[in-house]
C-alpha cells in the first residue's frame, strides 16, 4: 500500500528546505534532499515523540550525526510542531538559533553536533542508559557515509555489539558522495556492509527513497535481539531535483534564482502527480 | 591538637578519588564509571567489585567514552569518565568540545596521571596541556585538586554539578595541606599560610613543593603567603588581586606548560586590574620534556621547595636592587 500522506510530505519537506536554504544563501542542499524522505518516515511513522513528550524520559530519541543537513530536521520538526516553521526564516541568521548544524537550543533536537563522527558514540550512551533503567525507549542515529571515515564511528560500532544494544538503530544516508567528491574516490568504504556486518550490527539494505520500504523495515526493530541494527539506506544525493542529482557541486551550493525556479516547477510538477 | 599543614603524609589523590566515587556510587544507582581500560590504572577494581553494573568499559577508546559519556549523562546518569588526563584531553578533545562543553552534559570528566605523574613514560602520557586547552572551551569547570581533602571534596561537589566539570590529579601519596573540616568551594582558593613579602599561588601536587619552599624562606626570615588555587576556572579572581596588593611578589606554580595555564590565567587578571608587580610563571617551559620520574622533573625545572624558594627569592631580590 502506498502511503500518500507520506509521499506528499517527502515533495512538501523538499519544497520548503529548499525555500529556506535560499532565503538564507546557504545549507547544505544535496545531504539534506538524500536524507529527508528517512526523517519523514522516522517523525511520521516510527518515532515516539512530539513537543509534549519531548522531555519525557521514555521518548525515543533521534540523534542526526551528520549534523549538516539541519535543513531536513528543521523542517521535519516545523511540520510536528516543535517550533513555528516561519522561525525558519532566521536560519543562518545573527543571534538566530537556527544556525548550519543541530543544537539543543532548538526544540526537537536531542544533541548538538556538526562535527563528524560524534552522534554514534553519544547514541551509544543513551541507549546504554535505557538498558540500565530497563526503559522501553529506542534511539536512532542518522549518519553520513562520508562521515564513515571518521575512526570514532566504529569505536562506536565495536561497543553497540558489545553491549548488545538491539535498542539502537543507526541508520547510514548511503549517498555515496562527500563535500569533494565520490566517497570511493576519497577513502573507499565498500565493502561497507560486510565492514557494519562484521563490527556486530544486524544489517538492512534499503531504498532509502522508498517511503514504504523504509517503514516497513522500521516497523520491524531490532532486527534481531541483542545486536545494533544497522541500515544502509541507498540514498541519491540532491533526489528529486533533476540538476541536483549525483552532483558534488550540491554538497553546499544554493540555487540561484534560475535554478530555484526550476527546482520549485519541477517538485510542485511531481506534487501535482501525485495528489492526481 | 594543633595542625601543620604538610606533616602528615595522606593516600593518593587518585585512591581517594576511587574511595569516593564508590561511596558515592554505593548511595546513588545513577552514579557510573566509564573506563577506557583505565580501572586498574583509576584504581577502581575495587569499585568494579563492589558495584559491578555501575561500570562500563568502552576499551582503549577515549573518544568513544566521552561520547558515550555524555549520552549517558542526557538520560539523567551521574557520570564519571575516567581516563589518564593524557588521553581524556587531547585524543577525546573534540568530543569534550562539542558532546560534553557545547551540548551541555554535565559529565565528569576525570583526569587520572596527570601532569607528568607517568613521569618517565615519556611525554604521549603526560597531561601538562590539559588545562590550556580547556580554558579555552565554554562551559566547563576546571580543578586541580592538592591533596585529599581537596580531591574528596571536589568529587563529591563534581556529582551535584549540572554543567561539564573537569577534575585532574596525579598517584603519588599526598600531605593533608588542610585541617579536617576545611570548608571547600569550587571557585574559591584556599589559603595555607599568610604573610607579605611572596605570595605562592600553587595549584594541585605543586601545592606542597610551594609550602615547603614558604617554610624554607620563612627560615631566611621572608614572609609566605600559600594559596591553593584548586579551580582554575572560574578562577578566584579575588585571591589573586589580593595576593598582589598585599604581598611584594607573586610566584605562581603549576604542574603544567607555563603556557595557558594558572600562571598566564593570574597574569592577565593582573594586567587587566592595572596591577604591576614582579611576577614569575613556574612550570614546565615550551621545550622537549626532560624525562625522568616526577619528582626528577619538578627537580629540573625548580619546581621543588628549594627550587621554588630560589625563584622566590631572586624575584624578590630584583625588586630590593631596582
Amino acid at each position: 500500500m502506498i502511503d500518500r500522506e507520506l509521499y506528499l510530505k517527502s515533495i512538501q519537506y523538499r519544497i520548503k528546505l529548499l525555500k529556506y536554504i535560499k532565503m538564507a544563501g546557504a545549507g547544505h542542499t544535496g545531504g539534506s534532499l538524500s536524507c529527508v524522505d528517512i526523517l519523514n518516515v522516522l517523525y511520521n511513522r516510527i518515532l515516539n515523540v512530539t513537543p509534549e513528550t519531548f522531555n519525557d524520559p521514555g521518548r525515543d530519541r533521534y540523534i542526526q550525526s551528520k549534523g549538516h543537513s539541519v535543513e531536513a530536521l528543521y523542517v521535519v520538526l516545523a511540520d510536528h510542531g516543535f517550533f513555528p516553521e516561519e522561525e525558519l526564516e532566521t536560519f543562518y541568521g545573527y543571534r538566530s538559533i537556527y544556525t548550519g548544524h543541530p543544537t539543543r537550543k532548538v526544540k526537537g533536537i536531542e544533541q548538538n553536533t556538526g562535527g563528524l563522527g560524534h552522534g554514534l558514540a553519544f547514541s551509544v550512551g543513551v541507549a546504554l542508559a535505557g538498558r540500565l533503567d530497563h526503559a522501553a525507549y529506542r534511539v536512532f542515529t542518522l549518519l553520513g557515509d562520508g562521515e564513515l571515515a571518521e575512526g570514532s564511528n566504529w569505536e562506536s560500532l565495536m561497543a553497540a555489539a558489545h553491549y548488545q544494544l538491539d535498542n539502537l538503530c543507526v541508520i547510514v544516508d548511503r549517498n555515496t558522495l562527500q563535500l569533494t567528491g565520490k566517497t570511493e574516490d576519497m577513502c573507499g568504504l565498500e565493502p561497507l556492509a560486510q565492514k557494519l556486518e562484521a563490527f556486530g550490527g544486524e544489517l538492512r539494505l534499503v531504498d532509502g527513497h522508498n517511503i514504504t520500504a523504509l517503514t516497513e523495515m522500521l516497523c520491524k526493530l531490532p532486527f534481531t535481539t541483542g545486536k545494533p541494527s544497522v541500515v544502509i539506506a541507498r540514498t541519491i544525493k540532491g533526489k528529486g531535483i533533476s540538476f541536483m542529482e549525483n552532483n558534488p557541486k550540491w554538497h553546499h551550493g544554493v540555487p540561484n534564482d534560475r535554478q530555484y525556479e526550476q527546482a520549485q516547477q519541477e517538485l510542485e510538477a511531481r506534487l501535482a502527480e501525485i495528489k492526481s | 591538637m594543633s595542625f601543620t599543614p604538610g606533616s602528615e603524609l595522606g593516600k593518593s589523590n587518585l585512591e581517594v578519588f576511587a574511595e569516593t566515587l564508590l561511596a558515592l556510587a554505593r548511595e546513588n544507582k545513577n552514579v557510573l564509571a566509564v573506563t577506557s581500560d583505565s580501572r586498574g590504572s583509576g584504581k577502581l577494581t575495587p569499585y568494579a567489585a563492589a558495584v559491578p553494573e555501575q561500570l562500563i568499559e568502552v576499551g582503549i577508546a577515549e573518544q568513544n567514552l566521552v561520547g558515550v559519556a555524555a549520552g549517558l549523562a542526557s538520560a539523567g546518569k551521574i557520570v564519571y569518565a575516567v581516563s589518564p588526563a593524557s588521553f581524556l584531553t587531547a585524543r577525546a578533545f573534540e568530543q569534550i568540545k562539542n558532546d560534553v562543553c557545547y551540548s551541555d552534559r554535565p559529565v565528569k570528566l576525570i583526569g587520572i596521571s596527570a601532569g607528568v605523574s607517568y613521569g618517565a613514560l615519556g611525554s604521549t602520557h603526560h597531561a601538562i596541556h590539559d588545562i590550556a586547552v580547556l580554558r579555552a572551551i565554554n562551559n566547563i569547570t576546571i580543578i586541580v585538586p592538592a591533596d585529599n581533602l581537596e580531591t574528596t571534596e571536589a568529587i563529591k561537589a563534581a556529582a551535584q554539578m549540572s554543567h561539564p566539570v573537569y577534575i585532574r590529579f596525579g598517584k603519588r601519596p599526598m600531605p593533608h595541606l588542610h585541617p579536617s573540616g576545611t570548608v571547600f568551594e569550587v571557585g574559591k582558593s584556599l589559603q595555607i599560610c599568610d604573610g607579605k613579602d611572596i605570595a605562592f599561588i600553587a595549584t594541585g601536587e605543586t601545592v606542597h613543593p610551594a609550602l615547603k619552599a614558604a617554610e624554607e624562606m620563612e627560615q631566611s626570615g621572608y614572609s609566605c603567603r600559600l594559596v591553593s588555587m584548586h579551580t582554575i576556572k572560574p578562577l578566584d579572581t579575588e585571591a589573586v588581586i589580593r595576593a598582589a596588593g598585599e604581598c611584594h611578589a607573586v610566584v605562581t606554580v603549576e604542574e603544567h606548560r607555563t603556557a595557558g595555564g594558572l600562571g598566564e590565567a593570574c597574569a592577565a587578571i593582573l594586567a587587566e586590574a592595572n596591577m604591576q608587580i614582579p611576577f614569575k610563571i613556574a612550570g614546565i617551559p615550551d621545550e622537549y620534556t626532560v624525562t625522568g620520574n616526577q619528582l626528577e622533573i619538578f627537580a629540573h625545572y625548580s619546581l621543588t621547595g628549594p627550587g621554588l624558594a630560589r625563584t622566590a627569592v631572586t624575584l624578590l631580590e630584583g625588586i630590593t636592587k631596582g
